[in-house]
């Protein structure tokens, strides 16, 4: 577990003198990765081979202006533009080629730093963002085709130039929206034959041209008004896009391009599904594909929520229906934002006018197709609404017909006709019931006795023409029978999936799933089917386990599932939160659940039930109250004092936690963004400053508790611990808390009659030990946990499961290994235009790296530099340090850094204090104060200042109160440009310290040691 | 920029009665579109995902009627019928008429889009009084013509309830494919010229689709189409460089006539293309077998392996019959293509004379275009022998 950068992949080519190495699998940073280790001739002198598509073809389609070359060299279109190297280029090529114009960037993820300008001043914001966004500091300018059709292919070829198209895909959002944050349909819907195959051999020509090897994704730009097109890029590697078409079409485009780049041909490949037929063909599909991203913007109050070129989602679901309607409703239910469907929710009270629509329908953000509904129910025509936000008509009256049926369902008497085309459209037991004023079991009774039940069809490559020997299946409405039938020797366990990525569910969860499934079938269990929608994930590859449903993670499609199945019994434990929710409806209606049961959940769940079990335990928690009335909540606060958290049960706009800091800040919470009544109670707690945070990972049978570890916080309690850098073993603890911890831990797991995996957060306030709370379910944190104790939790976990003994582990089995974990959050404020970086009780990390190391700066170095820090041994820091407790707090850092060799700016105040205790502080000033040299913003802008640190004073470390426009300016800022900015007093401490440790230290790079055998 | 005018249209003759009644007894309800008739044809199915206005009017589907597999139909609806390229050959479709006896498929668009659209499916589907059917389970009927083997069938569309008897009754009686005559019908009564070009390729008419006749412009030479009876003294008083055998509907076997001229010009070694019932004819024609395939090849993404050189080409294909491999031991011919996913024969060569063909369609028009370098390889031939193309 080593950063993926040339220094580190040296060291390791260096030690495994390896052949070859692949550099399409690992995203852009391991194709960045290779194209360096080219360029500083690492890959010549150990005699490594590239593995696929060469650094020569990978060049070709990476560098715009070398791209565009090569693809006029073969004769295929592209849209004029110019690559430039400065803002006074970009400037004249926009002229020359007329405004808007789209700058792209060479070299950066996601479409990171590019925009859309439409006059000079804005071509001068994004020109200089992206210009020190790429690594080579280039950017391209383009002719804008917002309006165009935006069409995909995913194109296989192997050396000898066989080659064919996996799939093609259309963005519903048109060429405006980034494809990573539009709705995506699979095959695509609008094109006709000529099209569809002038494109297509356009990608087979252009991709041979440039000479890829595995697997690529082209993308074009059609005109809506004539066949005209151009080739917008190639992403010379397996890509979100390459997941998402190998789940569209069951054709695994990974393990072929592997099998390619080690050189085998496609003709010699077979086809995964058929096991019969070959490689070399292109899927048909008998069914369409809906992708619809998952945005996160609630989390980020101040974030742009506007779609553009810059990908601004987290996550997506996929979703398979026989018509556009079905996947579409589906998709949003598979979203998990607490939508059921386009139309028919839960109504937020919001309406909108015309103009309000009109501004939206042009400016599209995560919304747009809510306002596509919208604005057809005000009677806006298909016609208008297309002129405005460049729709194509075919997709608007789809979303016509679930307006029109969601109509009907309000106004007409619910027929079996009615309920049936209802189904068909995708809507579900819910909408329909809330168009009825019903409850949803009803609707699902009065359904099933009308003989009105999805039929289950499987995913084959070919449209049926072959059988299929896998079981990759879906739902749907549009079929009468079934492709299968599960007979009483195959009944099996379920295992429910976490759905979407998205901020505080990511790849570990599915890391869950995928060993669970392992586990059970290690443990004897043969017949393991997995529900899930991630399209980005392991657990949903076909051959993982017996049957996969690519489904929603809905209580309604669970049981559809379950009656077709008659499962055996279900693992809710695995599939993060997403999951657990279920757990207590599912078992309402009968299911049996797997491991610990409902009732058990339901008490860790339920705060009430939860503290009079640690009450009775003798376990403290922190002071917390459910009201139900805002005075008697003011009256509490005021009692056990401010700072509070709060959590309401309904939130009206922005986060759903929030700490408080005074009296006045309360009410204007409750009265501006939530609701406060019986129906959506609030429950207040203290917020204990000062606190350390532990999590403890384990797993139970009920009788016997197996702790993976204990881990601790570096931050301050407060950071949502997602966000958090943990580290095991704990190094600030001493041991009488450990033995606390543990004792807990062990009582409380026992007391819950837990059986599977669980987690527990503790608070360490002033050597007392509280608890915050238990999750009954795998945890964000167990696969760092397993890989660090050599212990596979979860593989442990799948014996309770089923009813088996755990082995008997000491508890402190973690104590007995010798090496240091660090997890470091990975942050993607850079795609979030306007968001704030300072950390809060809600989590805003969009992944993590987890390092390894003999001592606790060689892994928090490493794990540093994983997520992206520059760390280095020279140069000039800023400081800037809110109140005085801050500032004493830092001293010693500062001191440090001081004594490193670092060159120290600070804003006024803070220069005060620091000139004062070690003296030579340069004064630099605020952003807002631009005629006052020497300026942040130009040092930042002229890349003077190596990192930031930035501390809020404490009373505003709840980011929205008080907060100081000037420091936000420098963090964006800082943000934009990819300068590290260290927001807590533990962060900048450990960075610091980790600077010192380097000048005298090199990392270890040790490979990750595989799991102890445990019989 | 937006589209200068919005080009959709709406569907309207749709939500008739409809049943598909299957030669073993199977009935499929569905909702009826297009013109309200009762058809019967064998009825087989097509893979592709796009291109049904190609695919309706190749004349190879002749007495069939078709399930798309894909099942949302109609989307980008149809063309102008009347567009001419510069040679005077439709535009967009593959014949001057829609082929099928009858469209089954899952779900007709109430809605078409497309810069380039005139009609919508049932309205064209109407003009040309073929019916259709949707809301069909087309996955389950495939899977059953994949098991059972293509079979005859009764596709009713009705505005007045139907009589599910009183049809089953009539598909007994109705004429199988496998005995029915095409080539009056499909092939061209006069021979027509494209283009002025002194040097020629005739194309022997036995349901030739147009994008046959284009590619043969596209390689420059003037394209005479003749009728599939054609006699070989005609043909070569045309003085041709080369000869197209076209694809077709039906049983090769029943080309009888053909298969004659074919044997000419085999003996002639005339450069010669044969394209699917081309092919059939050519194997034919140098004493290899035809048989019938349990439920054909219709898609776009079929896999060949050109033996030659081990490429493998994805193609367009749509065929009940095909060649037998054992068969061509006794011929003069040699394996040129074999599909990749069942070794059937795709594509043949003779081993002595300018003669090839292939099973597949190097045309495409529906699929894919990677094979028009088959047509090179008749230009070739054509040009064998001389110094430079002139």
């Amino acid at each position: 577990m080593l950063p993926v950068n040339p220094q580190y992949v040296e060291s390791i080519i260096e030690k495994e003198r390896p052949d070859g190495l692949m550099l399409g699998f690992g995203g852009q940073t391991a194709l960045n990765c290779g194209v360096k280790l080219d360029e500083l001739g690492i890959l010549k002198k150990y005699g490594v081979k590239v593995l696929g598509t060469q650094i020569l073809g990978i060049k070709a389609t990476e560098d715009r202006q070398l791209f565009k070359d090569s693809m006029i060299e073969c004769g295929i279109p592209v849209l004029k533009s110019k690559t430039v190297r400065s803002f006074e280029d970009a400037k004249a090529v926009a002229n020359e080629i007329g405004y808007p114009v789209i700058v792209r960037v060479a070299y950066t993820l996601g479409g990171k730093g590019g925009g859309v300008a439409y006059n000079e001043i804005e071509l001068h914001e994004i020109a200089g963002r992206g210009l020190s966004a790429s690594m080579v500091g280039q950017i391209l300018i383009e002719e804008y085709v917002g309006s165009w059709k935006q069409i995909e292919y995913e194109v296989m070829q192997d050396y000898s130039g066989n080659n064919v198209i996996v799939c093609n895909m259309e963005n519903v959002l048109s060429m405006k929206v980034h494809t990573g944050d539009n709705i995506v349909v699979a095959p695509s819907q609008t094109i006709d034959n000529r099209e569809y195959h002038v494109l297509r051999t356009a990608a087979l020509k252009a991709t041979k041209h440039v000479g890829i090897v595995g697997e690529c994704n082209i993308q074009f730009a059609l005109d809506t008004d004539s066949d005209k097109f151009a080739a917008i890029e190639i992403n010379p590697r397996l890509s979100r896009s390459s997941a998402l078409a190998s789940k569209a079409t069951g054709y695994p485009l990974a393990y072929m391009s592997a099998k390619i780049g080690l050189g085998y041909t496609l003709p010699e490949l077979v086809n995964r599904i058929t096991k019969s037929t070959t490689a070399c063909f292109e899927p048909s599909l008998d069914y369409i594909v809906c992708k619809h991203p998952r945005w996160d913007f609630g989390k980020f109050e101040l974030a742009n929520r506007k779609l553009g070129p810059t990908m601004k989602s987290v996550g997506e679901v996929m979703a398979i229906g026989r018509c556009f309607e079905e996947s579409l409703q589906k998709a949003i239910r598979m979203l998990e934002i607490g939508n059921d469907g386009l139309v028919l929710n839960r109504l937020n009270g919001k309406t909108y006018d015309e103009e309000e629509i009109e501004e939206h329908l042009s400016k599209p953000d995560d919304l747009i197709l809510y306002y596509v509904a919208a604005a057809l129910r005000k009677g806006m025509s298909v016609e208008k609404i297309y002129k405005l936000s460049d729709i194509d008509p075919w997709y608007i009256e789809k979303i016509k017909n679930i307006v029109e049926i969601e109509k009907d369902l309000k106004e007409k008497d619910l027929n079996a006709q009615l309920l049936s085309r209802a189904k068909k459209f995708g809507f579900s037991d819910r909408q329909i019931a809330r168009a009825k004023n019903k409850e949803e079991s009803e609707i699902r009774k009065t359904r099933k006795e009308l003989g009105i039940i999805p039929v289950v069809k499987q995913i084959d490559t070919l449209a049926a023409e072959w059988p299929a020997k896998t079981n990759y299946l879906y739902l749907t409405y549009g079929g009468n029978k079934n492709d299968l039938e599960v007979t009483q020797k195959e009944r099996g366990v379920m295992v429910l999936g976490a759905g979407p990525y998205r901020i505080g569910s990511s790849v570990e969860f599915d890391w869950g799933t995928v060993n669970m499934v392992w586990g059970l079938q290690e443990n004897g269990e043969k017949n393991v089917a997995v529900v899930n929608c991630n399209p980005e994930t392991v657990s949903t590859d076909y051959d993982i386990c017996q049957r996969l449903y690519f489904e929603e993670l809905t209580h309604e499609r669970i049981l559809d599932i379950t009656e077709f199945e008659k499962t055996k019994g279900i693992v809710t434990s695995v599939g993060g939160q997403t999951a657990n929710n279920l757990t207590p409806k599912l078992a309402k209606s009968g299911i049996h659940l797997l491991g610990t049961s409902a009732e058990d959940v339901d008490r860790a769940e339920n705060r009430s039930k939860f503290s009079s079990i640690l009450d009775q335990l003798h376990i403290k928690q922190p002071p917390w109250q459910e009201f139900s009335k805002i005075g008697e909540a003011k009256n509490f606060a005021q009692e056990v004092g401010y700072p509070v958290i709060v959590r309401p049960s309904y939130v009206l706009s922005g986060a759903a936690m929030k700490v408080v800091w005074s009296q006045e800040e309360l009410k204007q919470y409750v009265s501006e963004a939530a609701i406060v009544s019986p129906d959506h109670p609030v429950v207040i707690s203290k917020f204990m400053l000062n606190s350390l945070e532990v999590d403890v990972d384990g797993i139970c049978d009920g009788k016997h508790v197996i702790i993976g570890a204990i881990v601790e916080h570096i931050e301050s309690a407060g950071v949502h611990s997602g966000d958090a850098m943990m580290c095991i073993p704990p190094w600030r603890l001493n041991n009488k808390i450990i033995e606390t911890i543990t004792d807990y831990t062990d009582k409380i797991a026992k007391a819950f009659h837990i059986k599977g995996p669980f987690n527990l957060q503790f608070l360490i306030n002033d050597g007392h030990v509280y608890v915050i709370e238990l999750n009954i379910r795998a945890s964000r944190s167990m696969p760092f946990v397993s890989k660090l104790v050599k212990v596979n939790l979860i593989s442990l976990a799948s014996r309770a499961i089923l009813g088996k003994d755990l082995p008997k582990l000491p508890h402190d089995m973690w104590k007995k290994i010798h090496t240091y974990g660090i997890k470091v959050p990975q942050f993607s404020f850079m795609q979030l235009e306007g968001a704030d970086m300072v950390l809060g009780v809600e989590m805003q990390s969009t992944g993590e790296a987890a390092c390894f190391g003999v001592s606790f700066y060689d892994a928090l170095s490493k794990g540093l530099i994983s997520v992206g820090y520059n760390l280095p041994t020279k140069g000039t820091a800023l400081i800037t340090i809110g109140g005085a407790e801050n500032k004493e707090k830092l001293l010693p850092t500062v001191a440090a850094l001081r004594h490193l060799g670092f060159k120290i700016l600070a804003t006024e105040h803070t220069a005060e204090f620091f000139s004062e205790k070690i003296g030579d502080v340069e004064i630099v000033h605020k952003i807002s104060e631009p005629q006052r040299k020497p300026n942040i913003a130009d040092l930042l802008y002229e890349r003077k200042i190596n990192f930031i640190i930035n501390i809020p004073s404490t009373s505003t470390l709840e980011k929205y109160v008080g907060m100081l426009y000037d420091e936000y300016q420098i963090r964006r800022k800082a943000v934009e440009l990819g300068i590290p900015v260290l927001t807590t007093p533990e962060l900048a401490d450990s960075f610091v310290k980790t600077l010192e440790w380097l000048q005298k230290n090199e990392t270890t790079k040790e490979p990750l040691e595989p799991y102890n055998t445990i019989n | 920029m937006s589209r200068v005018t919005i080009t959709t249209k709406k569907a309207k003759h749709v939500n008739k009665f409809g049943k598909l009644i299957l030669g073993d007894g199977t009935v499929f309800e569905g909702s009826g579109f297009g013109y309200s008739k009762t058809v019967f044809g064998e009825l087989v199915f097509n893979t592709g995902m796009v291109g049904y206005n190609e695919t309706l009017t190749d004349p190879s589907y002749s007495g069939q009627i078709l399930t798309l597999t894909y099942p949302l139909v109609g989307n980008y609806g149809v063309p102008d019928l009347a567009q001419k390229d510069n040679d005077g050959i439709s535009k967009h479709f593959e014949s001057d008429k829609i082929q099928i006896r009858g469209l089954v498929i899952h779900e007709l668009s109430t809605i078409a889009s497309h810069w380039n659209l005139a009609l919508t499916l049932d309205e064209w589907l109407y003009n040309e009084k073929i019916p259709g059917i949707s809301g069909i389970d087309t996955r389950e009927l495939t899977k059953k013509l994949r098991t059972s083997g293509v079979m005859m069938a009764a596709l009713v569309v009705s505005d007045t309830p139907i009589d599910e008897t009183q049809v089953k009754r009539e598909l007994a009686k109705a004429p199988k494919y496998n005995s029915e005559e095409f080539m009056n019908t499909v092939s061209t009564k006069n021979d027509q010229v494209f283009g002025n070009e002194p040097k020629s390729v005739v194309v022997i008419d036995t349901g030739v689709k147009n994008a046959i006749i284009r590619n043969v412009r596209k390689i420059g030479y003037k394209a005479i189409k003749v009728p599939w009876n054609t006699t070989i003294e005609k043909i070569l008083s045309y003085n041709p460089k080369g000869v197209v055998i076209s694809n077709g509907p039906g049983d090769p076997k029943k080309c009888k006539e053909t298969i004659k001229t074919a044997k000419s010009l085999i003996s002639k070694n005339v450069p010669t293309l044969g394209i699917c019932l081309g092919a059939q004819i050519l194997g034919l024609a140098g004493n290899a077998k035809t048989y019938k395939l349990k439920y054909g090849h219709r898609g776009q993404n079929k896999p060949c392996i050109n033996l030659e050189n081990k490429q493998v080409y994805v193609t367009s294909q749509n065929h009940g019959y095909c060649i037998d491999p054992k068969s061509l031991k006794k011929s003069n011919f040699k394996l040129w293509f074999t599909n990749a996913d069942d070794k059937t024969v795709e594509g043949i060569k003779h081993k002595k004379k300018k003669i090839i063909a292939v099973q597949f369609h190097p045309e495409a028009s529906p699929g894919p275009y990677d094979c028009e370098f088959v047509f090179e390889e008749l230009k070739h031939l054509m040009e064998e022998g001389r110094a430079a193309k002139s």
